[in-house]
């Protein structure tokens, strides 16, 4: 895991299984978020009629979480336990981080060093997949609802509404910052290729580049007779190959 | 290795939002009148959400778009079935009908409500005595334009006070999304009831679920008092 190339220019950050589960996410979301504007916005009630919206909302609101059980299925599930155990856990860094309070998400000036994600971006996975999980209580309640009447209230119209409203927000502020902010722009070849410029990284990630290098040191001299790593092209853009 | 010290943050904020979103449905399931209020007056104090939210509280619901769409001069609103004097009235008739105003709260089963809407229209006891329906009338099933889109109401549900053959509301004519050019409004029931886009009106001898109805919802859709809200 999170080796880099042979000219020491990238280091790998996400396994192919991280970056599927993310896409996956990126695409079921997307298919939630159209189909229910199409159910809440007035004006756009006329795209698609009413049925066929829900189902398209409900049959991506399943096709999530399978998707996902899946990828650990047949993915490698080590590099997505990595993750989860990565953003559960914050060191002193971290909470020092998160005191910079939300200036802290567009000025890096200053910041305590961080791991392979940084505060804002394990405090990003947390409430996404709290919400997601919001999302998921108060829509089978609604789609349990019109089945039986037990189960029906009037809050959960309300909480879907407002829990997709901070997803929202959510959302928003992350493509701003992976697609737009100069500071973080860096990451995004990490969730497409799976790797990162090392010296951004160093920039921005630097206990964990310290810690990836450390491994490698350990490798490169504890295992000579090991097998190389297969080249890599130098430019970004071109597929990587995967381990 | 991060991971092997620190704070469990991670889950606390996971949870924290699970917890919070589980408790809010019990919370605003409680005092649902006024988070519909308050997320729409933020909505409303905000300029282009305005324009695009279902801020005025309505949501539109169209289950066979797009939407219908009518020629005034050829429009009729049919009222047939078991009835003595079967009429087809014009945009022009159903004007020179004496028409009468009231104030109504509307509410929808999903649970959003909007209160004090304007309707303008014409009384079923007008059409009753204009059409003379038979004494064994058991339904009057009101169709849409809107294709599949189809709802009936009990003759002595028709007679409420507050039913009403709308043509307007708020002070205009019906727009395309409230159900113009005609539509049913029946304040003591939920939404679904009030058929848009009315084509037909039918005085059956049998009763018959429509769209919604077929699909697990109460036939006699009383505010408050059916599809489990109470």
């Amino acid at each position: 895991m999170g080796s880099a190339d042979p000219l020491g220019r990238n280091i790998r950050r996400f396994s192919r299984t991280e970056r599927a589960a993310h896409w996956w996410l990126a695409a079921t979301v997307g298919a939630m978020t159209a189909t229910g504007a199409i159910l809440y916005f007035p004006a756009l009630a006329q795209l698609l009629d009413r049925p066929t919206a829900k189902h398209l909302h409900l049959w991506s609101a399943i096709a999530l979480p399978v998707g996902w059980l899946i990828l650990t299925l047949v993915g490698d599930r080590r590099s997505l336990g990595r993750t989860l155990r990565d953003a559960d856990r914050f060191d002193h860094d971290d909470v020092t981080w998160l005191k910079g309070g939300p200036r802290r998400l567009l000025d890096r000036r200053g910041e305590p060093p961080q791991g392979r994600l940084n505060a804002g971006q394990k405090l990003n996975l947390a409430l996404t997949l709290g919400l997601l999980g919001v999302l998921g209580i108060s829509g089978t309640l609604l789609w349990l609802g019109e089945r039986d009447t037990a189960y029906r209230f009037a809050g959960s119209v309300h909480v879907h509404d407002l829990a997709t409203l901070a997803l929202t927000f959510l959302v928003c502020g992350h493509l701003y910052l992976a697609l737009f902010h100069p500071a973080t722009q860096g990451a995004l070849t990490g969730v497409t290729t799976g790797y990162v410029d090392r010296d951004w990284a160093r920039a921005h990630h630097a206990k964990w580049v310290e810690a990836e290098e450390r491994a490698e040191a350990a490798r490169d001299s504890g295992a000579a007779e090991q097998p190389l790593e297969p080249a890599l092209p130098a430019t970004l853009g071109e597929q990587l190959p995967e381990r | 290795m991060d991971s092997d010290r620190g704070y469990p943050l991670g889950r606390a904020a996971f949870l924290g939002t699970l917890a919070a979103g589980v408790a809010g449905i019990a919370i605003t399931s409680r005092f649902s009148g006024a988070v519909t209020d308050a997320m729409n007056g933020v909505a409303n104090a905000i300029p282009v959400v305005n324009q695009i939210a279902p801020t005025s509280g309505w949501r539109i619901y169209a289950v066979d778009p797009p939407m219908p769409t009518y020629d005034a001069s050829t429009y009729r609103l049919k009222i047939g079935g078991r009835v003595g004097k079967p009429v087809e009235l014009s945009l022009a008739d159903l004007a020179a009908m004496p028409t009468v105003e009231q104030v109504s709260d509307f509410h929808c089963v999903t649970g959003w409500t909007v209160n004090q809407v304007r309707w303008r229209g014409v009384r079923p006891q007008t059409l009753i005595e204009l059409v003379q329906p038979a004494a064994d009338i058991r339904q009057v099933t009101f169709k849409s334009l809107e294709g599949p889109y189809v709802d009936g109401l009990k003759p002595a549900q028709l007679v409420l006070p507050d039913t009403l053959i709308a043509t307007h509301m708020d002070g205009v004519p019906l727009t395309r999304a409230h159900g113009a050019p005609v539509r049913l409004v029946i304040p003591a029931m939920y939404g679904y009831k009030s058929v848009k886009w009315v084509s037909e009106i039918r005085f059956d001898q049998t009763e018959s679920a429509g769209y919604w109805e077929q699909r697990g919802y109460d036939i006699d859709a009383w505010v408050g008092r059916s599809n489990g809200l109470g």
